[in-house]
């Protein structure tokens, strides 16, 4: 269900907004992400398994590669949820990227602080998707050197 | 003959929309990530940004208290005016409407400093901009679809 296509990155989006939602997920696919799409932090949290802060010991179906989250929702925010991510121990290593609407720098920083890799200004663009690539690939080498340990 | 007719009504409609500061690069951002399998993408968020923002222009209407109904002198509810502000802003934003985004942006610095009679007449002006917006934007539409699928993002002048 969740599983990576070939080698194809998977990136989680969440976004409040269902016009962000649709810009974003286009953004994505056009630089040939697969795409997971959700409309709360709540859903993205329970799409990678993590609920109630307890990650399931069952290896998680989910793949995801990155996270890119709106910074103001409803409920729990970005920021929430960035910090959810980096507390647990089974997706602490995802990068997170955080979109906001508002250029408030305190709030660029806590965010980077955080552990986000990247902040992008909304309306996202494609050069800042072209940004992504680099954090994802760092990632998968990561993954691959880390493998003959694992098995 | 009757296509590259179209093609400059497309093309001078298009710029009068810019000119006129109706539209801002965000539509053109949008038109650049058109392709084979996704020719009508601006015109599909276009509508899905009409279709949800029209929930909001309803909710922004109650709270302002348009409704004849004598609340008028109650105080307004300037945080839910601002947090719905917020959301509609963020959507006209992403389609490029330059100047819905504008008046956006003057409604939520009327909430801010408690403004009612600021923030009763911006939101008017803002509405007419969003209808006005819309029929244009419907006429464009329509042009493109007669123009033919070789339309692709061109930046006006």
């Amino acid at each position: 269900m969740g599983m990576a296509k070939d080698n194809q990155f998977h990136v989680l989006a969440v976004d409040d907004s269902i016009i962000d939602r649709m810009l974003i997920e286009r953004l994505l696919k056009t630089s040939s992400f697969q795409v997971t799409a959700v409309d709360s932090a709540t859903k993205a949290l329970k799409f990678l398994g993590l609920v109630e802060d307890v990650a399931s010991e069952i290896h998680q179906d989910v793949d995801v590669n990155l996270i890119i989250t709106d910074y103001c929702m409803p409920g729990m925010t970005g920021y929430d949820l960035l910090r959810k991510v980096k507390e647990s121990k089974s997706f602490k290593d995802i990068p997170v990227v955080i979109m906001s609407s508002e250029n408030v720098p305190s709030r660029i920083n806590r965010c980077l602080e955080e552990g986000a890799e990247e902040f992008f200004l909304k309306p996202v663009q494609q050069s800042d998707v072209n940004k992504l690539k680099p954090h994802l690939l760092k990632s998968r080498v990561k993954e691959e050197q880390e493998q003959p340990i694992n098995n | 003959m009757d296509r590259n007719n179209s093609r400059r009504q497309l093309a001078a409609m298009k710029q009068s929309l810019f000119d006129q500061g109706h539209l801002d690069e965000q539509f053109i951002q949008l038109e650049e990530l058109q392709d084979d399998a996704n020719p009508n993408f601006v015109e599909e968020i276009v509508t899905l940004y009409y279709r949800d923002s029209s929930r909001l222009i309803s909710s922004l209407e109650q709270t302002l208290h348009f409704c004849a109904c004598g609340r008028e002198r109650n105080p307004l509810d300037f945080n839910k005016l601002d947090t719905i502000m917020h959301q509609f802003k963020g959507s006209s934003s992403s389609i490029g409407a330059k100047k819905v985004k504008a008046e956006s942006t003057l409604i939520r610095e009327y909430c801010r400093t408690g403004n009612a009679e600021g923030c009763r007449k911006s939101f008017q002006q803002m509405k007419k901009e969003y209808v006005a917006l819309r029929k244009r934007l419907e006429n464009y539409f329509q042009l493109v679809r007669q123009a033919g699928p070789m339309e692709r993002a061109c930046r006006p002048k």
